[in-house]
């Protein structure tokens, strides 16, 4: 074996190999071979990085060098700069938002260094598709533990130690859910693994399933032995293809390497695990709906009890987990559930993985320890708000959650303080909004999502959710009357309190959220005829205001429709007939005197 | 076991319906397996049509009713024929708040096409679908399996001129 000095970490998540890693990785490797270097410098294609903003990233190793925004163009250089001379490129280290500081190392960008890894501890280390590196990295070292020193009891004792929760929203502590599994009488029992992420806004699982496809094969044969089952599935959604892919690759590694089928380990435990892909129901979400959608039916939910510990798929003992809560397990079971529990809050243990999207400088996969405050979520890790706008609101928990506006940004992330102020931790997706949101379209967009994934069965979640759209619709139509506003509050309890399935019964909190914090919004739209944030169409009317008009026809240029008059040394107008509401205007004006 | 009689259809060939029967030959005896079949049955002919879910159901020695309503029920099957190049925008929150209404607005104003047609000449399948998981880089369209982010409305065709 050659003597390797640099090892080039290539980001191939998702989010990478669409701004061209692969291109990228192909020209880099070209070069190394052109160059003579391909033994003593290796590219290895990596999972999610987690920095997806500003990809495609390289992690140069050891040295902890971080590259960012990476061109073909820019290979030349930094072979011959960096990987021979040995001096960095400066022009593609990270730059802070607000210092323009340059930084060179991972370690020191803020990005990273405010985050604690534990789920997504060999993001980015490891090439996922080789299991010798997972194994380098205690990888199936817990599985063994669990395997041959441990009972299920013991097993399940630790995971209780620790104070995990199910990291897929709800959080209903992961060891209890063992344990009812585990007292459930029957030979044949199931483990399974929620990888259908839906929410709009979350990308959690896909970098976990990416990057480290592993650990969620050995969390999720720790949880068979916990229960003593013998078949696994993983529910993935179709989409998700680089994600399946490495799944499986993974799979047939293990089994090659004894980790995974019969004998593990020469323990006499025998467990495998199939990958079932989904077909696009956000309602498979729900465990009894998941599991009808692996019996090859409709996915459909049923009503609680009997739960899925005693009856779930095919009418056996079922535990479901997500992927996020299988990933922490092996490191639970290896260092102990107290270590764990080590860092968190009272009732909120360990980290959380967070997707941060929408309107914030730094978009990407975070984990954070539990307590952090949001605002540190935001500000520092984030980055803030592009463009100098201003925060308006984080939405947490999809369309099952609900909103964070400023004056509570410090709650600390904390299953139960989240709920406190109205929204839910859910499974992590952050979708950060600015002012220029606005929020009685936002209720509208997730309720149109809902009403739209609703699967028909019971009656107020499908009637519930269409009817409250319609009035969140003639709102933002400019249409709303005052009385729409004790009907949503009346059928948004409804709703809540008589739907079956959890997708029913969280349904209203989007608009219940908004109206809570927001309700100047809807007033606006309701009584003045106006959307504040400028966002519903129908409200929108575009004057000039002579005043602070610099009469420099920037927005008479910017109009694609012809609507705006305009000649050197004169006020510009906008004609409204004309008028097709596209905001170009509104962008080009540099002194804000188009309103 | 394969059926010796295959009903006609134009869009199926003699060489799919020999795929078709080697998918439910692997599958019939294995529980649960009705939506794999019906996902490589579309892979296989680019859509389901009526005849084949027929097919399908006999060959699983299912109701037709069920096959249907699994069909029905999953976005991922379409009953209708698509286009030669699938167009899949994402209406996740954050390609919502990126714009991507207008991305969509303007492959309607250059292709005649609104979400969940096809072009007559079946050029183009126009499908919103539910977060990609790519939201770093919204607003994101994926064009057959390439992935469009930060897509500007005013790259669009430029992008799918690319695609025949």
């Amino acid at each position: 074996m050659s003597k390797v000095r640099m090892q080039l970490m290539l980001c191939g998540g998702t989010g990478c190999h669409a701004t061209g890693s692969k291109l990228f990785q192909k020209a880099l490797d070209e070069e190394l071979v052109n160059r003579g270097l391909s033994e003593e410098i290796k590219v290895i294609e990596t999972g999610c990085n987690g920095f997806c903003a500003v990809g495609p990233v390289m992690l140069v190793q050891p040295e902890g060098i971080f590259y960012q925004k990476l061109s073909v163009d820019d290979i030349p250089e930094l072979v011959e700069e960096h990987f021979l001379k040995g001096r960095p490129v400066p022009r593609l280290f990270f730059q802070e938002q607000k210092s323009k500081e340059k930084i060179p190392h991972i370690d020191d960008i803020p990005f990273f260094s405010n985050q604690v890894y534990r789920a997504m501890r060999n993001k980015g280390a490891i090439d996922p598709e080789v299991i010798d590196e997972y194994i380098a990295r205690d990888g199936y070292f817990g599985s063994a533990k669990a395997l041959n020193e441990m009972s299920s009891e013991n097993i399940i004792d630790e995971m209780l130690t620790s104070g995990l929760r199910g990291r897929g929203g709800a959080g209903f502590p992961t060891g209890l859910k063992w344990k009812f599994a585990n007292s459930s009488p029957g030979e044949e029992k199931y483990v399974l693994c929620n990888a259908d992420e839906g929410d709009p806004g979350a990308f959690m699982d896909r970098s976990i399933l990416e990057s480290d496809p592993h650990v969620v094969l050995e969390g999720m044969t720790i949880a068979a032995k916990a229960i003593g089952a013998t078949k696994g599935y993983i529910y993935c959604r179709t989409e998700y293809q680089l994600a399946i892919r490495r799944l499986n690759i993974a799979i047939a590694q293990a089994k090659e390497y004894g980790l995974l089928g019969e004998n593990i380990l020469g323990s006499g435990f025998n467990f495998d695990v199939e990958i079932y892909q989904g077909a696009g129901a956000f309602v498979c979400g729900e465990e009894t709906a998941l599991m009808r959608s692996i019996e090859g039916k409709r996915g459909m939910p049923r009503p609680r009890p009997p739960f899925p510990a005693l009856k779930g798929l095919w009418d056996k003992p079922t535990i479901l987990n997500n992927v996020e809560s299988f990933a922490n397990v092996p490191q639970i079971i290896l260092q102990g559930g107290e270590w764990y529990a080590s860092i968190g809050t009272e009732k909120s243990k360990g980290t959380k993985v967070f997707a941060l999207s929408g309107d914030i400088n730094n978009i990407g996969l975070v984990e954070v320890p539990m307590g952090l405050p949001l605002r540190t979520l935001i500000y520092d890790i984030g980055g803030g708000i592009p463009k100098k706008r201003k925060f308006k609101a984080v939405q947490l928990g999809g369309p099952s959650g609900g909103c964070v506006p400023e004056q509570h940004l410090d709650t600390v992330i904390d299953y139960e303080e989240i709920a406190k102020v109205g929204a839910i931790m859910g499974s992590g997706g952050a979708i950060v909004m600015d002012n220029r949101t606005c929020m009685v379209d936002m209720a509208r967009f997730f309720m149109d999502f809902i009403q739209d994934e609703s699967c028909g069965k019971c009656t107020p979640c499908r009637e519930g959710t269409r009817r409250i759209l319609e009035i969140l619709e003639r709102i933002c139509e400019g249409k709303g009357v005052e009385s729409d506003l004790k009907s949503l509050e009346e059928l948004c309890e409804v709703t809540s309190s008589s739907a079956l399935c959890g997708l029913g019964q969280t349904a209203a909190n989007p608009v219940l959220s908004t109206m809570r914090f927001f309700m100047d919004e809807y007033k606006a739209h309701i009584f003045d005829k106006t959307c504040p944030a400028k966002t519903c169409q129908a409200l929108l009317k575009f004057t000039v205001d002579p005043e602070k008009c610099k009469k420099c026809g920037l927005c008479f240029k910017a109009c694609p429709a012809d609507a705006i008059t305009w000649k050197k040394k004169e006020v510009a107008v906008i004609d409204t007939d004309k008028c097709v509401k596209c905001m170009s205007c509104y962008d080009a004006c540099a002194f804000d005197a188009i309103d | 076991m394969a059926m010796d009689h295959h009903p006609e259809h134009p869009d199926i060939t003699a060489e799919m319906w020999a795929d078709i029967d080697t998918i439910i030959d692997e599958n019939c005896a294995i529980p649960g397996a009705l939506i794999t079949v019906l996902r490589l049955c579309q892979d296989t002919v680019g859509y389901l049509p009526a005849p084949l879910l027929d097919y399908v159901a006999l060959g699983m020695n299912l109701a037709s009713s069920q096959v249907f309503g699994v069909a029905t029920f999953y976005s991922l099957f379409s009953l209708k024929p698509k286009g030669r190049n699938i167009i899949k925008a994402c209406t996740g929150t954050a390609c919502y708040v990126k714009g991507i209404k207008e991305v969509m607005n303007r492959i309607g104003t250059n292709y005649g096409i609104n979400e969940g047609d096809t072009m007559e000449d079946r050029r183009f399948t126009l499908e919103g679908v539910r977060c990609l998981g790519a939201c770093g880089l919204a607003p994101v369209m994926i064009v057959n399996e390439d992935i469009h982010g930060n897509v500007d409305p005013k790259q669009v065709k430029n992008i799918l001129e690319e695609y025949s």
